[in-house]
This record gives structure tokens, C-alpha cells and sequence, in this order.
């Protein structure tokens, strides 16, 4: 019986077919999602990444409740016109705490992943409420509500516990102080932001929307901005560590 | 339904044989695939061994297979950099050692550095500062002859570079401070000193206030940043209160609500995101404008 004939007994019964390309199937996933797990080169380690303050992660909600990465992406690709307009491409390690990452593959707006630090914080709350009071040719929605909207503090603790479940490192104490947390990020002059600091390197203290009180979504929202994509230092980023 | 009974059969008008499959009368002929395509799929399978050649292909225990080629989209990056250095190479390099003056003076640079500013700015500052450099409530306009900080070349780049307010320990400092809100005057003194400054560029005034009161209350508060003419002082961001040109808006309302909860606009710095040389280039566009000193 030559090969050929063999083939016969797939193309005839379709169980052994269905046990077949599972097999081929199983093989081709195995090859490629296994070394994900264990190659240095897809698990590069970088320094000064910490997970989201409880602030951030709340705005981080917001994005993707509102739908932003439905037009705008948050990943630099290694191209040069890339680099040229928006910085250094995105490492995998910067969205190791994003559960989902927030990559996207449309760009209706610009690519937001090193958007922080580009503007004020007024340009972000005034460009939130009303895009096009800033920038005439912008089709992108109005937000005004978030700034009436106040931060479900009560959640935060379960937000970060969930996200603990998916491997981000958050302790106890980071959990059970969530929400003073959060209103400790929007007051500068406050005595819990130096231990909110402690905890969270290189979070940015302050009153992100202008107005007093507790934490709104517009808050929430501006600081998650400003952080994307400063907490990796790229003068001591060593790229050939890990090149691939 | 399938009689395998007619496997094999030829069928007479074709002269292919039938796969044995019949239904009422009417076999399945078990025509081959056309050459072509068998060819082309084992052309495909052949170029796959190819590429797992040449190209980084299998994943190993403690790598993979880098592939002849060594192709990396990293290291692929970095040529397509290094060719782009080499296009803007001599001339970028020029704009580096010039001094602001100097590339003003020589049109050659000048038109270097406006045609870099240009595209940078549309990036970059735009966003802000509108596209035409207009401004808009709370942020300048860059085109008339009005500086917060200075609007000498040196005076500019340094802005960029640092930015005010922005955290930067050499950015510009210093606020307008919140005097009503924090207690330093009340209501009716904020009207007067707000009436007044509107008379300071010969704006209309509210009948019945006094302005001999507001330029009391001027004197006492605000000569300090905005000086005893009023023309402001770029060393602290304070503005020129005689002319026509408002930041956040010259109506009575607005001077009241700038007066009582103070303004402090940031401008980012720019020192880490873009390199000198482009901040130089900035510079020099930005300056050249209209409104440059």
C-alpha cells in the first residue's frame, strides 16, 4: 500500500481526521506559544517597571470602558518613522501588568503609548471635555462627563486583587490601602503621598483635573496618561542585553 | 448512498475513474487535482524549508535558531537609523555646532532649522499651540510679540528644553497666586483690582467702581511679579497686563476668576524626549515666527 493509498484512511473517516488536525494543530500551538514561557529573549526582564497605582488602574478602566484603544493603539513598533514621531518602541515588559494589554491595532488618534509627559495635565482635562476646542480638525468624542463622575473607591481593593490573581505583584498592604491610596494620588499636599511614592516609584502626585475632593474618573483617567510609558528609563536600557 | 461496488469504474464519456460514490444512477468522478496546484503546494512546502534555513525559525531549549541571514527586527532598525543619519549626517551636524545666532545669520541653516521646527512643532507642539502656532485659552500664542518667558532666541530654547512648571528642577518657575481663595482679598477688592487692570490697556470699566482703590490693591499686590508699570517680567512668567493680549481672556469675568483662583500653566519639558538639536531647530522656528525678539 503506498503512502498515498494510507492517506485514504483520514480522507475516508472523519473522526481520524478530526484526531488528525487536532495533532498537526497541537504541535504547530506547542512551538509557538510554549518558548513564549521560557525564552530569555521573550521574557526580558526591564528595570523600573512597577504595577499601576490603584489611581492609574482605575483610569486604566475608564480607557477601556470608554473604548480609546478602539482608535488609539499603545505600541511602538520597531520602525524608524515610528520611532522618529513617538520614541522608543514599546518593550514587551512595559505591558506586563496589563491584563489586557492595550496594543491595539487601530489608529484613528495617535499612538498613546509614550503619551505621558507630552502635555499639561489642563491640556489632557480640557482636550478630554471638549477635543476640538484644542484641536479643530479632531473627531474624537467629548468625555466631559468623567469630570462629574467620582472614582468607585469601594471597588479599588477588588480591582487590585483581581489583577493580583493574574500574577501582578501587589501586596496586602498595596490592597488594603487602595482607596487611600487613590485620594492620596490626587492630593499633593496630603501626608500619605510620600508613602504612596514608597510604594509606587515614579507615580505622578497631583491634582490631575483641577477640582477638589475625592478622586473623579477624569482624575483617574489623566493620570493613567501621564504615566504610560515613563517608567522605563531608556538611558540605562540596555537593548543588546536581549537582542533578538 | 455510497456503493463502493462501482469503485474504479471508468466512466465512459470523461474516461476518469469514479470515486464508487452514486446517488440514483449519477457517479463521482475522482478527478485529480490539477497540476498546478499540487505543484505550487509543493513549491510551498519547499520555500518553508527555506526559510526555516535562513530565517529565525525554531525554538530551542535555551534559544532558537537565529536563521543564516541573523535577521533581527531590532538590528534592522538600527541600519534604517543609521542610514537616516547618514542622509541628515553633515547638515544636522552644522545645525548642532551653530550657535542660535549663527543659524539665524546663515539662510542656508535657517531654512535647515525652520523646515525641522516646522515638522516638530506639528508633532509635538501643535497639539497645544495649535497648528498654526495661534494658541488658545491657556496656551500662548506664539505669533505676536507677547513672551511669558522671554522671547529672545536663548530665552525661547530654554523654555522648550525645560518647560515651566513641569517638575523640571531648571524649568520655570512661579505662579499667579489665588488671592481670593486663599483669603489675600476679598470679593470687592478683586472687582477693583480687576477693573482697574482693565483700564490698564484702556479697556472699558464698570461704572461705580473705584479704580483709586484697585490701584491701591495693585500696588500692593501685584507690582511685585507684574512691576509698578505693569508690563510684567519674564524672569517669573508674569504678563504684560497694558496690552491687548490675554492668556486666559481680558472681560472682567475672567481677570475675576484669574485674580481669585490664581493660573498656573505647565509647559512640559522637552529636554528628554527630543534631542538638542531639534530643540535648537524649535528654537529658531519658533523665533521666527513673527513676534521674536
Amino acid at each position: 500500500m503506498s503512502i498515498w493509498a494510507r492517506h485514504k484512511i483520514f480522507e475516508t473517516n472523519s473522526v481520524i481526521l478530526i484526531v488528525g488536525i487536532l495533532i498537526v494543530i497541537a504541535i504547530g500551538g506547542l512551538v509557538e506559544i510554549t518558548p513564549l514561557f521560557y525564552l530569555k529573549s521573550t521574557i526580558e526582564k526591564v528595570d523600573g517597571m512597577r504595577p499601576y497605582t490603584p489611581l492609574e488602574l482605575a483610569g486604566r478602566n475608564v480607557y477601556i470602558r470608554e473604548g480609546c484603544y478602539l482608535c488609539h493603539s499603545q505600541m511602538i513598533r520597531p520602525l524608524r518613522d515610528e520611532i522618529e514621531r513617538y520614541g522608543h518602541y514599546s518593550l514587551a515588559a512595559e505591558s506586563m501588568y496589563d491584563h489586557p494589554f492595550q496594543w491595539g491595532s487601530k489608529r484613528t488618534g495617535p499612538d498613546l503609548a509614550r503619551v505621558g509627559g507630552k502635555y499639561s495635565d489642563d491640556w489632557h482635562v480640557a482636550h478630554l471635555k471638549n477635543p476640538r476646542s484644542i484641536v479643530p480638525q479632531s473627531v474624537m468624542p467629548n468625555y466631559a462627563f468623567l469630570a462629574d463622575n467620582k472614582v468607585d473607591l469601594a471597588s479599588l481593593s477588588a480591582h487590585l486583587k483581581t489583577n493580583r490573581e493574574l500574577g501582578v505583584p501587589y501586596s496586602d498592604e498595596d490592597i488594603a490601602k487602595a482607596a487611600a491610596d487613590a485620594k492620596a494620588q490626587v492630593d499633593p499636599d496630603g501626608a500619605d503621598a510620600a508613602d504612596l511614592l514608597k510604594r509606587y516609584p515614579k507615580a505622578v502626585v497631583r491634582n490631575f483635573d483641577g477640582q477638589g475632593g475625592d478622586p473623579t474618573e477624569l482624575d483617574a483617567l489623566v493620570s493613567y496618561l501621564q504615566m504610560l510609558g515613563t517608567l522605563v528609563d531608556f538611558k540605562l536600557y540596555d537593548e543588546k542585553a536581549n537582542l533578538r | 448512498m455510497a456503493d463502493h461496488a462501482h469503485h474504479g469504474e471508468i466512466d465512459k464519456v470523461t474516461g476518469t475513474a469514479t470515486t464508487g460514490h452514486e446517488w440514483d444512477g449519477i457517479q463521482e468522478l475522482n478527478t485529480p487535482l490539477p497540476r498546478w496546484w499540487i505543484w505550487t503546494f509543493y513549491a510551498t512546502i519547499i520555500w518553508a524549508i527555506g526559510y526555516f534555513i535562513v530565517y529565525p525559525a525554531w525554538p530551542l531549549m535555551n534559544g532558537y535558531t537565529h536563521g543564516l541571514f541573523g535577521y533581527s527586527s531590532r538590528a534592522e532598525l538600527d541600519v534604517d537609523l543609521a542610514k537616516l543619519n547618514q542622509i541628515r549626517g553633515e547638515k544636522m551636524q552644522a545645525l548642532a555646532n551653530a550657535s542660535l545666532e549663527e543659524i539665524e545669520k546663515n539662510p542656508a541653516l535657517l531654512a535647515l532649522a525652520r523646515a525641522k521646527g516646522k515638522v516638530v512643532f506639528g508633532d509635538n507642539c501643535a497639539a497645544c499651540h495649535g497648528s498654526g502656532a495661534a494658541g488658545g485659552k491657556g496656551f500662548p500664542n506664539l505669533n505676536d510679540d507677547d513672551w511669558l518667558w522671554g522671547g529672545t532666541l536663548e530665552q525661547i530654547e530654554k523654555t522648550i528644553k525645560y518647560g515651566a512648571r513641569s517638575g523640571n528642577d531648571d524649568g520655570h518657575m512661579g505662579n499667579m497666586l489665588a488671592f481670593g481663595k486663599d483669603g489675600v482679598l476679598t470679593k470687592e477688592q478683586i472687582v477693583q483690582v480687576a477693573n482697574f487692570v482693565r483700564s490698564l490697556s484702556g479697556q472699558s470699566t464698570r461704572p461705580g467702581v473705584d479704580l483709586a482703590a484697585g490701584k491701591q490693591i495693585f500696588a500692593e499686590n501685584c507690582v511685585a511679579c507684574h512691576g509698578e508699570d505693569a508690563k510684567g517680567n519674564p524672569e517669573l512668567g508674569a504678563p504684560n497686563l497694558t496690552d491687548k493680549i490675554w492668556l486666559y481672556g481680558g472681560d472682567e469675568a475672567t481677570i475675576i476668576e484669574t485674580i481669585t483662583n490664581g493660573r498656573g500653566g505647565v509647559m512640559p519639558a522637552w529636554i528628554g524626549r527630543l534631542d538638542p538639536t531639534t530643540i535648537k531647530a524649535m528654537a529658531v522656528y519658533v523665533h521666527s515666527l513673527g513676534g521674536g525678539k
